[in-house]
């Protein structure tokens, strides 16, 4: 932190809205300067940013291939319910 | 959608072949669904019988406004969604410990460590997905159902807002505590020298 107006508490707080593009004028330019000063909130925005794409990669549809069927007991079991109201 | 309107037509009908039909074909995307957002096979499995039945109830009612998969897509989420509600576990745990801790003065209690690789380089060992998934499936569950809905779902706030009747506000601050504590999760995983 440096003695600019803006935290590390406060940069962290708003972290989603500055990656996000979200903050304009001298708020964003605040932000800026903190984090040019800062190699806390350097490191900390770097891994925070590899944590999101991390969870987006390790989940994401398409990493899961979709089931070829679904289990034969589970088909039997939605249709044989539908019948039985 | 066209091509569509012949099988609605059977269903309506209530013709048995045209459902088991529906089921094989719909049915692995929706498990696909509801075992991403669940973790666990056997809700997975509960959510996709509730969420067809729920379908078949209202296939009357159904417009042809959007794509039969779609619209199965949205009635999956909603199952999946109702089946964590009911869930106790994490339900009301706090995430306050995940986040990170400053000074009174507003620095960082400590440096972040850096990570000892950039994420995609991390991303191509297999066993990382296993503990990237593992560490989600640690978030207490109010977060970690925004985090799954907004980032791997992909909806807009505004959509995660109306599914789970809270408001968009709460939405972004629940999805950023949920990445803040998602970092700290990974954090003894994969800081240099720790892996």
């Amino acid at each position: 932190m440096t003695q600019l107006d803006v935290t590390c508490r406060e940069f962290v707080e708003f972290l989603d809205d500055y990656v996000a593009g979200a903050l304009v004028g001298d708020r964003l330019a605040s932000f800026n300067d903190h984090l040019a000063a800062c190699p806390s909130c350097v490191a900390y925005m770097k891994t925070y940013r590899d944590a999101v794409r991390m969870g987006k990669a390790a989940l994401a549809p398409s990493s899961e291939p979709v089931p070829a069927e679904v289990p034969e007991d589970l088909v039997r079991a939605i249709l044989l319910a539908r019948v039985r109201g | 959608m066209t091509a569509e309107i012949p099988f609605l037509a059977r269903l309506r009908e209530g013709d048995a072949t045209a459902y088991e039909t529906l089921v094989r074909s719909h049915g692995p995307r929706m498990l696909s669904l509801t075992r991403r957002l669940l973790r666990n096979e056997a809700d997975a499995r509960d959510a996709l019988q509730e969420a067809f039945l729920s379908a078949f109830k209202a296939i009357a009612r159904f417009q042809g406004d959007s794509q039969l998969s779609t619209w199965l897509h949205r009635i999956a989420l909603n199952a999946a969604l109702q089946r964590l509600r009911t869930r106790k576990r994490l339900a009301e745990e706090s995430i306050e410990e995940l986040l990170p801790a400053f000074l009174e003065d507003g620095h960082h209690a400590r440096h972040p460590p850096e990570w000892l690789a950039p994420a995609d380089a991390l991303l191509e060992r297999r066993e990382v997905r296993e503990i990237v998934r593992t560490a989600i499936d640690r978030l207490p569950e109010g977060y970690r159902t925004v985090l799954l809905l907004r980032d791997i779902e992909a909806l807009d706030t505004a959509a995660v807002a109306e599914l789970l009747q809270i408001t968009e506000n709460l939405v972004k601050v629940r999805l950023h505590r949920a990445r803040q504590a998602l970092r700290t999760l990974l954090e003894p995983c994969f800081r240099r020298g720790n892996y």
